[in-house]
């Protein structure tokens, strides 16, 4: 028989998903937190959106909404662009430094 | 509504303008383009409330009123990029339709009626200003200034769309006018905490955006890496926006969660009010001074919040209107001062400005006027400012935060008082003898930001009510 995606979706009791998405969200913060490299600090963040996507998607499914659904498309293309001048302003840090590590950004301190 | 299609389609023209080879039309172009769209935007004031994009945004009074701060603060600090301008040859006219685009999603944040809508204005505000903060390309306090921004900014939206996704969970609902039912009426109870859960991270991640503490820590680097151009729209446009969408999101979607909230805003005012003075007495750049004092301003807004009624209008939404007005015309005129100081002294320092008086009485003047509207003398815009939310605050029972932010603002007035000790008491360096170069229309804009400054000390009634 064939399911739909809400139904495949609705296999697994919501509550994983909140136990996942928040583990995900956690994973993401500390490393915000804690990594020193501008481009894992970037990737935690990017695992943060991405844990709010799973979140979204979850609970839409569960209440039949689709509105859950078109927020993570908007979410995956702010991120795109916010992906795109990060990268840029990451590649202009290395160009001056010829280093990523966010240590070295001391020059503005009180 | 018109004001957002026109700044988009205008904003791509002036992007072809860039096309020319003489960037001189750049300015007057942005200046006319801001112009028409302010007369469009006052054309809605008198029209009933209006939803658009199936019910996405809402025109009404309130986003109105804080769509013309946006533009106006834009509008009157256009004409002191002169310099910037002729430093930079390449690239110009995408700053300028930067600064056109991110205003497009400042009055989303302030017109907003989704969720959604709140989080995409959020995002076009925020890039653009990544961008900007990194304009100095070579520069390696720029570089390090936009990174700062970049990261700090990308993490609180993380946070904000997490709490997003927690409210959507417990309530169903992006609408603002449905989560604002569905947490007055909860179908299920038990889902209480991941609403309260949702309801902090959202504040947590508009708290970073408007720089409250204890998220403000990225903020005085940020302002002092930024070109100072770009650091005085971050400081007025970002924040007038920001604690618009704040209001607007506890009013219409939480009114009834405010026993949770409420406290959190209170501690959340208490310190910001606290860390921003007493950071800002120990500064010895003006720059960085101001970004403290953007910090503690945003103390002071946080009180409009704590004084809220319920609606988008009455004492507390005016009061943060007014406030917010007279904060930006003040913080423009201070960073236009210090940016033309800086263009030819190469200082950022108190001691920059030594002098200031007897070389440039008028330059002088408008930081003074500039530095008693922040501190709230009377006679300035800042003084009715303070009064309206302190009396909203007072009205609403919060006498004790009312005191702490009085003592406060005491403080404020030591630091806000170096900058004209400088200009009025000190000799010059030799060096600092000559007279910095001020443009006539540079001239003219700074005596209207002083003109406006005192018409709102004086005659506060004019907008005090409007909205």
């Amino acid at each position: 028989m064939e399911q739909t995606i809400p139904e495949v979706i609705r296999t697994v009791p919501l509550q994983y998903y909140v136990y996942f998405a928040t583990a995900l969200f956690a994973i993401g913060v500390t490393g915000v937190l804690t990594r020193r490299n501008a481009i894992i600090i970037f990737m935690c963040i990017e695992l943060m959106l991405n844990a709010t996507n799973v979140l979204l998607t979850a609970f839409s499914a569960y209440r039949a909404d689709p509105n859950g659904q078109v927020f993570v498309f908007f979410i995956m293309a702010v991120a795109a662009a916010e992906v795109s001048v990060g990268l840029g302003i990451i590649v202009m840090i290395y160009r001056n430094f010829q280093n990523t590590d966010v240590n070295l950004l001391s020059r503005l301190k009180w | 509504m018109a004001s957002i299609i026109l700044l988009s389609v205008l904003g791509i023209a002036n992007l072809f303008l860039g096309f020319l080879r003489s960037n001189r039309m750049l300015l007057p172009a942005a200046m006319v383009i801001l112009l028409i769209v302010f007369g469009a935007n006052l054309y809605d004031w008198n029209a009933p409330a209006q939803s658009y994009f199936n019910n996405m945004l809402t025109i009404d009074r309130f986003s109105v009123a804080f769509t013309g701060i946006v533009v106006l603060t834009t509008l009157l600090l256009l004409p002191f990029s002169q310099k910037y301008v002729r430093d930079n040859e390449a690239n110009l006219a995408e700053y300028y339709s930067l600064l056109l685009f991110s205003l497009v999603g400042a009055i989303m944040m302030v017109s907003y009626d989704n969720l959604l809508m709140l989080f995409v204005g959020i995002e076009i505000l925020s890039i653009s200003m990544y961008v900007v903060a990194g304009s100095d390309k070579r520069n390696v306090r720029s570089n390090e200034a936009s990174l700062k921004y970049f990261l700090m900014g990308s993490f609180a939206t993380g946070i904000l769309l997490f709490g997003i996704a927690l409210v959507y969970g417990s309530t169903g609902a992006f609408q603002l006018s449905e989560i604002g039912m569905a947490v007055t009426n909860p179908a299920n109870d038990s889902l209480r905490p991941m609403l309260y859960i949702g309801i902090l991270l959202m504040l947590i991640g508009i708290g970073f955006k408007v720089s409250a503490a204890p998220f403000h820590y990225w903020t005085p680097d940020v302002y002092e890496g930024t070109p100072t151009f770009f650091a005085a729209f971050m400081s007025t446009v970002v924040k007038t926006a920001g604690f618009a969408a704040f209001l607007k999101l506890l009013v219409q979607a939480f009114p009834a969660a405010q026993g949770f909230w409420i406290p959190t805003i209170v501690a959340m005012c208490a310190l910001t009010l606290l860390i921003g003075n007493v950071g800002a007495v120990a500064q010895q750049s003006v720059k960085r001074m101001l970004a403290y004092s953007s910090i503690s301003h945003a103390g002071y807004l946080l009180i409009g919040l704590v004084a809220f009624n319920g609606e988008l209008s009455g004492l507390s939404a005016n009061g943060i209107f007014f406030y917010s007005l007279a904060y930006s015309i003040a913080t423009i005129a201070a960073f236009a001062v210090l940016k033309l100081v800086h263009d030819q002294r190469q200082r950022e320092d108190y001691d920059g400005l030594n002098g200031l008086a007897r070389t440039n009485p008028l330059l002088a003047f408008v930081m003074t006027i500039a530095m008693l509207s922040l501190a709230g003398i009377p006679l300035t815009g800042g003084f009715f400012g303070k009064f309206f939310l302190f009396g909203a605050a007072v009205d609403k029972g919060y006498i004790g935060l009312v005191v702490f932010a009085v003592i406060m603002s005491m403080v404020g007035i030591y630091y806000y008082l170096r900058p004209i000790i400088a200009m009025y008491m000190k000799p010059a360096d030799n060096e600092a003898d000559t007279p910095i170069a001020v443009g006539g229309f540079q001239s003219a804009v700074l005596i209207a930001l002083v003109v406006l400054t005192v018409v709102l000390g004086v005659l506060p009634g004019l907008v005090s009510g409007v909205l």
